[in-house]
């Protein structure tokens, strides 16, 4: 075979992936920022007319009286999610990293709530959150000797930290499988030499651990806070967005407009300022890295 | 006494303190898991509070759940099954190009991989429903195991890319020197020698397809191709007065999740941290 025909066949290989990527992923995101500047409802697709409007879309969406809420939803529950998952992943990766009987066990056994349907999670704990037979409440009203009937999905001031409560304990089996993997790598002689100059314990791990993590940290934080803001099933699934949009975030107003209103314009430049939001923090994290290299 | 030896000593009552601190992680983290199974075992109907076990397990949940959901779960199987066959065929070429193959169009295709993994799935939903719509594709079997494998795809690539780029060259080689073609040789040296990081891939991409919702939910119009993740959802906007048997569907929804962890973990710790990028 001549090294021309090699070539061609080469590129064989990877066109079905380009293509698929082309169609699902790069044509959704044209596709989204031209219907962004249209009013495209369901009449479009009766009539195929999308009228241009300029950016009457973001303007209606950004000046619209829940906007601030929603990006103040999305900003708690995302950095709240991030910042819980990761103290407790990696607390519990640290644990791990101690033999003991049953270690590897317990730990594949900590990968279920990461494997179950994200939506079987949320109907679990929709029925656990509920106000007047739920467990927690039961719980609460057991420890405490009183009856306790909070509205954990119900009440506008609660149910953003109940979500991000469901949210934490599902990204804990991801962030400590991560940096378990992560202190893996760590040599062992490192910290025998600390112990050797009496650095054990807390000091042992801002010594050595914290900084031998840090590519580590990075790729989990980034794909923590890309993941955490696109986030869609659990909240649909615990409160809808409700009660009164105290759980509306970004995603759920995009798919809210889109899908509900039946207002894709509007639902895409939603969906847009997510992408925007999502590069800003992969160019902050490309941007630490290479300086972080530099150094 | 040297200093191996008190560390040794400290183990001897650390280990079991150790193991009985990681049940007990175990069990508060994995409780709802626990409910799920118990309320779905409790009779149905029941107003007060939900017992702490299962004393006299009842089936009726599940009898009810397979009589709703019993199709439902069918679809999901057939489109599940189906998104691991689309993706392993477009994805292990691709992985074995992205792994062995020089060019710069290739590091631009890796790129976008990335990339692509940023994309929120309700911007591609938003746009797909059009699309969609106008190829005839909603509420298709088809549609809907295109549109899942936009999970398995990606995934698959990163995690066997990484497996392939560690195939001796001598191997790919030896047969090349047989005069075996470059599609030969991937097909039948190749891909036998990945099977681990395919097995990983087949099952991740089950996994998430299976658990997709929102395409589910956007994709499809009527009742005609549901999967479970759907017919779960039904349940949860409507005003539930039987849990047991929405608790038993979560349970069989959950089955897929739960055979794999215990039936192939390796496999899946594998894929656990092949997923984030190397």
């Amino acid at each position: 075979m001549t090294l021309r025909a090699e070539r061609w066949l080469q590129l064989a290989f990877v066109v079905p992936a380009a293509l698929y990527l082309v169609f699902f992923f790069g044509y959704p995101i044209v596709q989204n920022g031209v219907m962004s500047f249209q009013e495209f409802t369901t009449r479009t697709f009766f009539t195929g007319e999308a009228p241009w409007v300029g950016w009457y879309n973001y303007v209606e969406v950004i000046s619209s009286p829940g906007f601030g809420r929603v990006m103040l939803n999305t900003a708690i529950f995302t950095v709240v999610s991030i910042v819980a998952q990761f103290v407790i992943g990696l607390a519990l990766a640290v644990f791990f990293r101690r033999r003991f009987p049953l270690s590897g066990v317990v730990r594949s056994l900590l990968l279920l709530p990461w494997l179950i349907p994200l939506i079987v999670s949320s109907a679990i704990w929709r029925w656990m959150l509920d106000k007047d037979s739920g467990v927690i409440n039961q719980v609460l009203s057991g420890l405490t000797g009183s009856d306790v009937s909070i509205g954990w999905l119900t009440d506008v001031n609660i149910a953003l930290p109940a979500v991000i409560l469901v949210n934490v304990w599902l990204g804990i089996p991801f962030n400590m499988t991560i940096l378990y993997s992560g202190l893996q790598d760590i040599p062992e002689e490192l910290y025998e030499a600390a112990a050797l100059d009496g650095a054990t314990g807390w000091r042992a791990f801002w010594a050595i651990t914290w900084p031998m993590l840090r590519p580590v940290t990075g790729v989990v934080v980034l794909l923590g806070v890309v993941y955490t803001l696109k986030a869609l099933d659990i909240i649909l699934g615990l409160t809808g967005g409700g009660p009164a949009g105290s759980t509306e975030t970004l995603a759920t107003e995009a798919y809210r407009l889109s899908f509900g209103q039946f207002d894709f314009g509007a639902g895409a430049a939603v969906g847009n300022i997510l992408i925007v939001i999502s590069l800003i923090f992969a160019v902050l994290y490309l941007r630490a890295n290479r300086k972080a290299v530099d150094e | 006494m040297s200093s191996a030896g008190l560390i040794g000593a400290s183990r001897g009552w650390r280990r079991p303190v150790d193991a009985a601190v990681g049940i007990l992680i175990l069990a508060v983290l994995l409780f709802p898991v626990y409910w799920m199974v118990n309320v779905s075992l409790q009779p149905g109907g029941r107003a007060v509070g939900t017992p702490w076990f299962p004393l006299n397990p009842d089936i009726g949940g599940y009898v009810q759940a397979l009589e709703e959901q019993g199709a439902n779960l069918i679809t999901s199987i057939i489109v599940s099954l189906g998104s691991v066959v689309f993706s392993l065929a477009v994805a292990a070429p691709a992985a074995y190009a992205l792994a062995k193959f020089r060019s710069r169009w290739l590091t631009g295709l890796l790129f976008a991989i990335l990339v692509s993994q940023m994309v929120p799935g309700i911007v591609v939903a938003n746009a797909l429903y059009s699309m969609y719509n106008q190829l005839g594709l909603l509420n298709s079997v088809v549609g809907l195991i295109i549109a899942d494998s936009s999970a398995g795809i990606p995934f698959g690539i990163l995690v066997m890319r990484a497996f392939m780029m560690n195939i001796p060259q001598s191997i790919v080689e030896a047969a090349r020197v047989d005069g075996a073609g470059i599609i030969r040789t991937f097909w039948s040296i190749v891909l036998p020698v990945s099977r681990n990081a395919l097995i990983t891939a087949a099952m991740f991409t089950f996994l998430f397809t299976w658990g997709d919702f929102l395409f589910a939910l956007t994709l499809t119009t009527t009742a005609d191709v549901r999967p479970v993740t759907l017919g779960l959802y039904s349940y949860l906007g409507s005003y539930v007065n039987d849990w047991s048997a929405v608790m038993a569907t979560a349970v069989l929804a959950s089955i897929p999740a739960i055979a794999m962890l215990v039936a192939a973990q390796k496999f899946i710790a594998a894929g656990a941290t092949g997923g984030a990028v190397k």
